[in-house]
């Protein structure tokens, strides 16, 4: 009681610089770690970078060109610096020939395609990211909606219909559902999507034939979990002394629940959706493929094919810097709902 | 330990070094506060601050306070479940204060904790069998006739029937849970027993039944007791001593009849009138409670001086200036007061009430003053003659205050003569009475 | 009085249709029966009693002994919560100022609450949202019932805050009750629960999470509000010395049932019932001078699926054998007037129960 209590805009705010802080701290150590895990961990284990770079039958003397332009041959602390420095103002790799420019920010250089990262995954970006937060909308609306009404009709057909169409939606791969509606919307008996996406700038209409698919499938598997936690969320909030005074004071079952229960029940589903928007972003692997979406997931599975390391550093750090976003605005959001966060 | 008063004459420093189980000086435990990403230290909650008190062969030391006063803390402590952060702990003349594991390992079967709650302390996957007999195990001991036998035999000790050796706890009520929590702590059969709130979280009737197994259980293999519990009826029930803690301090620790009877320290005082009396004759009697203003102060940090000077109807600047230190004013009775209840004023040539010590006085019923300066006169007269420097001193009130602090207190002043002088200060509060009003 | 029904609750009144209740409270009857996997827990099980306003019921019993449920039944919560197909089974009657709020529409009986009737519960930092500040909560307590806005709510918000005790309640009014102590929380709570002038204020063991300094404070302020107030308190409790400061009337519930019901004081000088005698001998009391030992009660609280038949305490009373033909164990006891509107459920006689009570149990307490 005696520790000044801050409240309002202020608090949230000082709240929020500390996030920040925080997530920058966070994003130095990360790029350095990724950074070491691809580029020092192949050398202790023998594998030697530049012949990767390239070919097999790569003479010695171009082999010792790249070396020099990646700087693989510095020591490993210029190497993270020079990475660093790359990200926020832009990098030249020189010798072996010719010059490259690497403009800020750069992730670094393909080795197979012969370019600068970043363009190619500025491209790959926005599909991903309209996947994941269209299919973040659908299964928000659809577990949340499907959980709350379980758990206010426990045990009825509804009840038990609801949680066994969402263990399937649990169990069922997304490949198997994801070729199942395109068998049957858009190759099969119903014509009724696109298959081929386009950019939403080109062709509004078109990138949303083609993406209802993905999110349906994509945002089916998550709603089935988020229908799971908020109906358990919701049974044991319900059975809250809170929510037994709010009775009390003789508000209507409507409005305690929509007021009272309701918020409280956010509180851990944000926080799975924080967690879960960012992996996405990172590349919804399967789903990109399965319904060949050119996004960062189908990006980083060639990469990964071809060993094209920083292509695959690049994706990394993305995904860490999308999961690190989300976390941060849902813990503002978790600031906002619950008031004793801004204390801690 | 229920002697009168008078007879009472072992005081700590006569009793022999021999009586004496566990000695504590000067013990401290803070928690740190960290914040920030790099967990800076910016505080620390003072849980315990500073505690003397020695805990007698045979005998049972109550521990009574307010929540977060440090009574629990203490209990881990003196078990050593927690290191100190500061002073010292000796058990049976042997400093145990950093022990490490291996070097408790031995004490542990001499010193044995029961705690709160029968529900969490007992593990639902492991049978009775398993965890009365576990200390056993854990000790590497192999009693007479097996640990089997020796299960069941302490399970009939503690009012159980010892064929229910293969049962699990949910199988079981509080009351018997609690009994199973007994049986396991006397396993090895210790020399201390510290119980931190052994009954508080069981039915009223089955509270009885506790209380009185750990009574028989005291008399049958002469254990000592700490007790530590919120409930002062219990405590009485329990204690040959009490030691009343406030804030990480203890301000009294008395024989428990000296405690009841004439409690030294306000704080024990107020506590001990806030008690609710099951008897529908004293709602009448309401005028004897003293109401505390306010909540307890933050352990983060405590007010300076004596800590209770926030909260004190008698306080006056000395208390907020100089902490009060624990002192035996009477064979039997230590408290930390300058200005004691039912004893001689220790600082009487300061008179003049803090502004809190008067909204304070506000909650507090003038007969309670009244007697409170009557007693003080009266113990001052029979104590002290002749503390002339001190009446000197209660002379020369400040002309501001004593205009309407000074005049009633003629009536105390005239029966007790000279003496009154030595209990100026509680007679500043029976100036409040016309006010009030 | 010697109309006792057969379900032997009803407590000096006939049990036959009479809507003519002249209390201001009139519990008759009342039954609230939970089923579940193992059987039905029967919480409460006929029970009976009236109230006044201006007047303090305590409800005293053990955990188990039915004395919560009958608040939540009496608010018409006690099924609230319950989503499953499982409902609690309610019978009896419950009149409220002239209304029978068993039969009576539940929207009404919801406009009721809070309004008519409030509640105080035990732990007031889980009873208060966490993450609505106090103000937001009792404004909303305020216009769910009266039509203000939102300044005129939080100017009595703050006034209420202000009655209670609550140091610089306009401030204090914005914050959240983690930042308030637990005597401030329930002072918030009584704050929140006083907000619409109830004419009734059931209390369930308001002062059991707080600190005895804190608890003092708190029976203090509730003898005063309802003095202030006027309303008709029940308050719920297993804490005698709680009942005793507070209390006109005394019911002592004993697995699900009233066992002995009477002005306070005659239920502490001349309890007639061996499970009041019990919880008195139980209790360590200050106010005596120390007892050699306490008189515990043998064995533990019974079932509520599994009530004993006969008299529900009879496993644990030291009496049980002295009525004939083991009636104990197979009639259950109906409540019987031992005094002026004092009853008691025991089948020993009258002058059995005063003489044990003389010669054995008072001279020990």
């Amino acid at each position: 009681m005696a520790r000044g209590p801050r409240r309002g805009p202020r608090a949230v705010l000082a709240y929020l610089i500390r996030r920040l802080f925080a997530a920058a701290v966070m994003l130095v150590v990360i790029i350095t770690v990724v950074f070491s895990i691809f580029f020092i961990v192949p050398k202790w284990a023998g594998v030697d970078i530049a012949l990767s770079f390239v070919g097999k039958q790569a003479d010695p003397a171009a082999v010792e060109g790249v070396r020099q332009k990646l700087g693989l041959g510095d020591p490993v602390y210029v190497q993270v610096w020079h990475f660093f420095k790359g990200l926020f103002v832009g990098r030249t790799y020189t010798g072996g020939g010719d010059t490259i420019n690497c403009s800020a920010p750069c992730f670094g250089y393909s080795f197979r395609s012969e370019q600068a990262i970043w363009p190619v995954l500025k491209d790959r970006f926005p599909v991903t990211l309209g996947l994941a937060l269209g299919a973040a909308l659908l299964w928000l609306i659809m577990g949340v909606s499907a959980g709350v009404l379980s758990a206010l009709k426990r045990g009825s057909l509804w009840d038990r219909g609801a949680m066994v169409v969402a263990l399937a939606g649990v169990s069922l791969p997304i490949y198997f559902t994801g070729m199942l509606s395109l068998a049957i919307f858009v190759y099969g008996p119903l014509k009724w999507f696109e298959s081929d996406y386009a950019p939403f700038a080109d062709d509004p209409a078109q990138w949303f034939s083609a993406m209802i698919l993905p999110w349906v499938t994509l945002a089916f598997l998550y709603a089935a979990m988020y229908a799971r936690i908020t109906r358990a969320t919701m049974m044991e909030i319900l059975g809250e002394d809170y929510i037994r005074t709010a009775r009390a004071k003789g508000l209507r079952e409507g409005v305690v629940i929509r007021k009272h229960a309701m918020r409280s029940t956010m509180t851990p589903i944000l926080t799975m959706l924080g967690m879960d928007l960012g992996a996405l972003i990172g590349g919804a692997i399967l789903t990109e493929s399965t319904f060949n979406l050119p996004g960062l997931g189908r990006e980083v599975l060639l990469a990964i094919r071809n060993q094209d390391l920083p292509v695959i550093v690049g994706v990394t750090l993305i995904t860490s810097l999308a999961v690190l976003f989300a976390n941060l605005v849902v813990d503002i959001l978790y600031a906002v709902i619950d008031p004793r966060v801004r204390l801690a | 330990m229920s002697e009168n008063p008078k007879d009472t004459a072992v005081t700590t420093a006569d009793a022999a070094d021999g009586d004496i189980l566990l000695k504590v000086t000067g013990l401290q435990k803070h928690f740190p506060i960290k914040k920030g990403l790099l967990q800076r230290q910016v505080g620390a909650v003072h849980a315990v601050d500073g505690l003397d008190f020695e805990v007698r062969k045979g005998e049972t030391l109550g521990v009574v306070g307010e929540s977060g006063c440090g009574k629990s803390t203490m209990g881990r402590l003196i078990t050593r479940l927690l290191e100190p952060t500061g002073g010292k702990v000796e058990f049976e003349g042997k400093d145990i204060t950093h022990l490490g594991v291996a070097g408790m390992r031995p004490l542990r079967r001499d010193v044995q904790m029961i705690f709160q709650d029968p529900y969490s302390s007992l593990n639902p996957r492991h049978t009775i069998g398993t965890i009365v007999g576990a200390p056993f195990k854990l000790q590497g001991v192999t009693p007479e006739g097996g640990i089997k036998k020796e299960v069941q035999r302490l399970l009939s000790v503690v009012g159980l029937n010892p064929e229910h050796y293969n049962r699990y706890p949910h199988e079981f009520s509080g009351g018997q849970r609690q009994r199973i929590g007994i049986a396991r702590a006397l396993a090895l059969s210790p020399k201390l027993v510290v119980a931190d709130e052994p009954v508080s979280a069981l039915d009223v009737s089955i509270q009885a039944q506790v209380v009185n197994l750990l009574d028989d259980l005291q008399q049958e293999l002469g254990l000592t007791y700490v007790i530590i519990a919120h409930d002062l009826s219990v405590v009485r029930h329990v204690s040959d001593r009490i030691a009343v803690m406030y804030l990480g301090k203890i301000v009294e620790l008395a024989d428990r009849d000296l405690l009841y009877t004439s409690p030294m320290h306000p704080y024990t005082k107020a506590l001990m009138s806030a008690v609710p009396i099951p008897d529908p004759a004293r709602k009448s009697a309401k005028s004897e409670r003293i109401l505390l203003k306010g909540d307890v102060p933050s352990p983060i940090s405590p007010p300076s001086g004596c800590r209770f000077h926030t909260r004190c109807w008698k306080a006056t600047e000395i208390c907020k200036t100089t902490e009060p230190p624990l002192l035996e004013l009477r064979p039997g009775q230590r408290v930390a007061c300058h200005h004691p209840e039912n004893f001689e004023d220790q600082q009487p040539q300061d008179t003049v009430l803090l502004s809190d010590a008067k909204a304070a006085a506000e909650l507090v019923a003038d007969e309670v003053l009244a007697e409170s300066a009557e007693t003080s006169a009266a113990v001052a007269e029979a104590v002290g003659k002749g503390d002339g420097a001190a009446s000197g001193a209660t002379a020369k009130e400040p002309a501001g205050e004593s205009a309407e602090e000074s005049e009633p207190a003629e009536a105390t002043a005239e029966e007790s003569g000279a003496a009154s002088d030595e209990s100026g200060e509680p007679e500043t509060q029976a100036e409040d009475t016309p006010k009030k009003k | 009085m010697t109309e006792l029904s057969k379900s032997g609750a009803a407590v000096g009144e006939p049990t036959a249709a009479s809507p003519a209740p002249t209390a201001f409270l009139e519990v008759r009857d009342l039954k609230v029966h939970f089923p579940t996997d193992d059987g039905l827990v029967k919480s409460v099980d006929g029970l009976s009693f009236q109230l006044e306003k201006g007047k303090t019921l305590g409800i005293v019993g053990e955990s188990g002994s039915g004395k919560s449920v009958t608040s939540l039944g009496i608010m018409g919560l006690h099924t609230a919560g319950q989503y499953g197909k499982r409902k609690a089974q309610i019978s009896g009657e419950i009149w409220l100022d002239g209304t029978e709020l068993l039969s009576a529409d539940p929207d009404h009986v919801r406009k009721l609450r809070g309004r008519q009737m409030a509640m105080i519960f035990q732990d007031p930092l889980s009873a208060l949202h966490p993450y609505y500040t106090i103000g937001q909560q009792i404004v909303e307590a305020y216009r769910i019932h009266h039509d203000v806005d939102k300044k005129t709510a939080r100017r009595r918000a703050v006034e209420m805050l202000d009655r209670v005790g609550i140091p610089q309640p306009d401030k204090r009014v914005d914050n959240y009750p983690h930042e308030f102590s637990g005597g401030m929380r329930q002072r918030a709570m009584i704050a929140m629960s006083l907000v619409n002038n109830p004419e009734l204020l059931i209390a369930d063991e308001p002062t059991t999470a707080l600190d005895v300094t804190v608890q003092a404070q708190i029976l203090d302020l509730i003898r005063d509000l309802q003095k202030e107030f006027g309303s008709a308190v029940i308050i719920i409790t297993h804490d005698l010395g709680v009942v005793a400061e507070l209390a006109d009337d005394l019911l002592v519930m004993y697995g699900g049932r009233c066992v002995e019901r009477g002005p306070a004081d005659k239920v502490f000088y001349e309890p007639r019932h061996p499970y009041t005698w019990g919880l008195l001998g139980s209790m360590p009391r200050l106010d005596r001078e120390q007892q050699e030992r306490l008189i515990p009660v043998k064995g533990s609280p019974p079932s509520l699926i599994n009530v004993p038949s006969g008299c529900a305490f009879n496993p644990r009373c030291p009496y049980a054998d002295i009525p004939k033909d083991n009636v104990t164990r197979t009639v259950r006891p109906e409540l019987a007037e031992v005094g002026s509107k004092h009853w008691a459920a025991c089948h020993m006689t009258r002058e059995q129960r005063e003489r044990i009570w003389a010669e054995e149990i008072a001279p020990k307490l």
